[in-house]
């Protein structure tokens, strides 16, 4: 078991980390662990826990930002929002459930270092998108800043985007300041029972070219929709599209949307209570979750062109026995597939290549994980970017060395 | 001109010939211009205040062209300054006296329109009003509006994460790009992300969006369309008191609207743009809104009573609603031509860009009333008010001998302001040379030094577009090394299990 640091402050970050440099050893950085799954099995001589840098710093509704220490508690965080009638627009997943964790269990920093969003993602971005500025300490020891509190600024490079999907690799955050956004008013989910793929593909472009604004689109197969309650009952495949704002505008688009769903098949409507309720499992790929009937399978995430999804997941179902979720109208999927010594890296990765895109190997055994890319590869020109960029935050390799890549 | 630039390089002047050859070999034709009437065109940008004729100027077609201009300035240790329409306005583009300036304007192709998945393909030198217009028969838009944009191309947005005024609601361009691909200084060509959302990796594209030209040279952009808003209605309201409206802005956002646009302008940007357009704005007010709301009628036409209603409720002395689309464009008409209104009553202007949290305004701006009788120089806002984002003009004369200089300082004044407020220098103008050496006010040595780390990972010679954004330049080995103090740190306190 590795030794565990767990500073109390910024400071006291540095000084593990500086100290970590001059040992010669290496760092896993960790909030409360709900992502400790995820990436290369790799070994770290030491934890650095970041869960005691903790609390909500700034919150400004009028204003839309909000700062807070790393390490601070999402729930805390989307507990205060509510509580104000804002949210974080990206709508960042839970891995708790799918990985086999505990739900609930995130904190800010994860959440921006994995670049997580949810199915609001096609319509509000992902966390990158809302992270406006950060302190952290690099991998030289260094306490450095990027961005600031306001929404709107260009002043020096934007480190924050950089930092949001790495991982852990380049610096570890000690505070951030995210945009806050205010929750829509009322929401409500149509269903679109019967559909298969192709033509649940052919609906969810059309809504998404239409006016009437949905800001989730998702797919499940008929197996699918029986694990979830909301959908269970439909004993078909749910094609789901969520319209959100205020009332007379949900009814509006509500009819906008059920005009042009009607040809495709049977409609039905989840009300608000029971819309969020579908949209938070969808969001967390429950069909999957490791408590479910799949929990044993591999799960690979794919992001690729809306259009193209279905061409990518009826691949996966044919040539890799896989069962397929889809979100962002198509362009997101999640792909459990039954267990296998290499997760069929090579037939994912030459099926998306095929379609433009690229996949991250989310759940899979350790042994799996140490063997094969979890993270997409990249061609030697970018790989060599990518090492010069690591090596300008952490020339030695301290923070979470081989967690994306080996050697990286 | 008030900001040095890195010292000419004599040898590479002496080699200027031979140069112009080599250059003319990688782009044939008309491609590269090196006499000096033909350059005078390059020789500033948006920022007119700083000019410098290129060494000479290329005009590539082909990324294999950028890519060997670049391969081989880098070899032989040449300047390199990009450049799409020139229309910064923080000097982003201002050439350099021993540099090459490389010119996209002829990448003008839209490569690709999906409707499918919601992107175009586009070369950089296509300017941001034609990617809109492009597709708009598909009823698509590209959403980032920087009021430059007949002119301004999508290569510069990028590399000036350009906003506009819908950005609140719809996002600058870091928001709204998918892919590129890039060419660095050594030549090498790299695609990042595509038509999917999130690239792999790191967000490489994400720090090239906003890096003024100083990580690589872009020669495509993916970028994302949205669907054009069913309807759009505005709503002109004045105040009294600036903080009245500052307060209606806090109230609108607090009520959980995001209105499509939301602008402030203040008596003198009003009184200015009045008289310029006659849009029909009151003239008896200290500060007039602009919010306009987009979407569904439905959507549209009930958000607008609610802000009528937080509007009476915040004192507005004026509140009209456009009824007509040309209504609504007339609204917007005063806003949009405020810079030109405020061109007219004075012989020279200067467009600051800071942003501020909002609930500043109004000291931001009784301080900067206080600046404008020390300077002895007027002053008009216009103000991006749902980010904060604000761009006091500064009136001067440039024929008056030293009204520049007080009005450069102005600027740094209120820039500093802003930063102490807890704002930041630039919203979405970029730091360039203009405000390159107040980059310590807002960033310690330490916070410099890892983004100059950035830069060498991308270009470690430091030829592309040096002498912007950085106060200091330091040798890519100078920052790379690292001083680790051996053995223990004395931090005894520090929990460890």
């Amino acid at each position: 078991m590795a030794e565990n640091l767990k500073p109390r402050d910024a400071a006291e970050v540095e000084q593990a980390v500086k100290w970590a440099i001059a040992g010669g050893k290496t760092l896993e950085i960790v909030g409360r662990g709900s992502k400790r799954l995820i990436g290369r099995a790799a070994q770290w001589d030491m934890t650095l826990d970041i869960s005691g840098l903790s609390g909500v710093t700034l919150y400004e509704p009028a204003e839309l930002v909000l700062s807070a220490k790393a390490g601070t508690p999402l729930s805390e965080i989307e507990a205060l929002l509510t509580a104000n009638g804002q949210q974080l627009a990206f709508e960042p997943m839970d891995y708790g459930p799918l990985l086999g964790g505990a739900a609930g269990s995130a904190t800010i920093g994860g959440v921006l270092s994995s670049n997580l969003s949810g199915p609001r993602r096609i319509k509000a971005g992902a966390a990158r998108d809302h992270f406006l500025g950060v302190t952290a300490v690099s991998g030289r020891g260094e306490i450095f800043k990027s961005g600031g509190r306001v929404v709107k600024n260009v002043t020096g490079y934007d480190l924050c985007k950089l930092l949001a999907g790495s991982w852990g690799t380049l610096a570890a955050m000690t505070d951030v300041t995210v945009k806050t956004l205010p929750r829509a008013e009322t929401e409500r989910t149509v269903l679109v029972l019967g559909l298969g793929e192709a033509a649940a593909g052919k609906l969810m472009t059309a809504v998404m070219g239409s006016f009437a604004d949905a800001s989730a689109a998702a797919h499940l197969s008929s197996p699918l929709a029986e694990r979830l309650a909301e959908t269970a009952t439909a004993g078909a495949a749910v094609t789901a599209l969520r319209l959100e704002g205020v009332a007379p505008s949900v009814a509006h688009r509500q009819a906008v949307l059920e005009e042009l769903a009607r040809s495709y098949g049977r409609l039905s409507t989840l009300a608000e209570a029971s819309s969020r309720t579908l949209w938070r499992a969808i969001r967390d790929a429950t069909p999957f979750a490791a408590a479910g009937p799949t929990g044993a399978r591999d799960v690979w995430r794919i992001s690729t062109a809306p259009a193209r999804g279905f061409e990518i997941g009826r691949a996966l179902v044919e040539q890799a026995e896989a069962e397929v979720l889809y979100d962002w109208a198509g362009g997101l999927i999640w792909a459990a597939l039954p267990p296998s010594d290499d997760a069929k890296s090579g037939l994912v990765r030459s099926i998306v290549a095929g379609a433009g895109g690229h996949a991250t190997l989310i759940r899979a055994p350790a042994a799996v994980r140490a063997t094969v890319d979890v993270f997409e590869p990249e061609t030697p020109a970018l790989a060599a970017l990518t090492k010069r960029v690591r090596e300008s935050f952490d020339p030695r390799g301290v923070l979470n060395p081989g967690r994306m890549w080996a050697g990286v | 001109m008030a900001v040095a630039m890195p010292k000419l390089d004599d040898a590479v002047l002496a080699r200027r010939a031979e140069i112009v050859a080599a250059l003319r070999r990688i782009v044939p034709g008309e491609g590269v211009i090196a006499s000096e009437e033909a350059m005078r065109p390059y020789e500033s940008d948006g920022l007119t205040a700083y000019r410098a004729l290129p060494m000479v100027v290329v005009l590539p077609e082909t990324t294999e062209q950028v890519s060997a201009v670049l391969a081989y300035c880098h070899r032989d240790g040449i300047k390199v300054v990009p450049r799409g329409a020139g229309t910064s306005l923080s000097g982003g583009a201002l050439p350099l006296g021993d540099g090459v300036l490389l010119g996209m304007a002829k990448f003008k192709r839209i490569r690709a329109t999906d409707f499918e998945n919601r992107v175009a393909v586009v070369e950089p030198g296509v300017t941001n009003l034609a990617v809109s217009q492009a597709v708009d028969r598909a009823g698509f838009y590209y959403a980032p509006d920087p009021s430059s944009q007949i002119a301004c191309t999508i290569g510069g947005n990028v590399a000036e994460n350009s906003g506009g005024v819908h950005c609140l609601k719809y996002g600058v361009t870091t928001n709204n790009v998918l892919g590129c691909e890039l060419v660095l200084m050594s030549g090498e060509i790299l695609r990042l992300g595509g038509s999917h959302l999130d690239a792999a990796g790191y967000d490489l594209l994400g720090v090239i969006t906003g890096s003024e030209g100083l990580l690589g040279v872009i020669t495509e952009v993916t970028v994302r369309l949205l669907k054009k808003p069913e309807c759009a209605r505005a709503a002109l309201i004045g105040f009294a008191a600036s903080e009245d409206a500052g307060e209606c802005v806090a109230r609108i956002i607090g009520s959980g609207i995001i209105p499509g646009g939301m602008e402030m302008m203040d008596r003198p940007a009003i009184q200015a743009a009045e008289e310029f357009v006659h849009a029909g704005y009151p003239l008896d007010v200290e500060a007039l809104l602009i919010v306009e709301l987009d979407g569904p009628r439905a959507e549209v036409d009930y958000l607008l009573d609610r802000v009528q209603e937080v509007a009476r409720a915040c004192g507005a002395l004026t509140c009209r609603v456009s009824n007509s689309e040309d209504e609504r464009l007339l609204f917007w008409a005063g806003r949009k031509a405020a810079f030109p209104a405020v061109g007219r009553i004075s012989p020279d202007y200067y467009c600051m860009d800071g942003t501020i949290p909002r609930a500043q305004l109004p000291l931001v701006l009784r301080r900067m009333q206080e600046m404008s009788a020390k300077y002895g120089l007027r002053v008009a806002n216009v103000f991006h008010a749902g980010d904060g984002n604000l761009h006091p003009l500064i009136l001067y004369d440039a024929n008056k001998p030293g009204e520049l200089e007080r009005a450069e300082e102005f600027g740094a004044d209120i820039l500093r302001l802003c930063v102490e407020v807890g704002g930041v220098l630039t919203g979405e103008h970029g730091v360039g040379v203009e405000k390159r050496d107040l980059m310590p006010a807002m960033f310690s040595e330490t916070d410099l030094n890892q983004q100059q780390r950035l830069k060498c990972a991308f270009d470690e010679s430091g030829l592309l577009n040096p002498g912007k954004v950085f106060p200091t330049l330091h040798r890519c080995a100078e920052l790379g090394r690292m001083h680790v103090h051996a053995g223990q740190l004395a931090f005894p306190d520090l929990p460890r299990f």
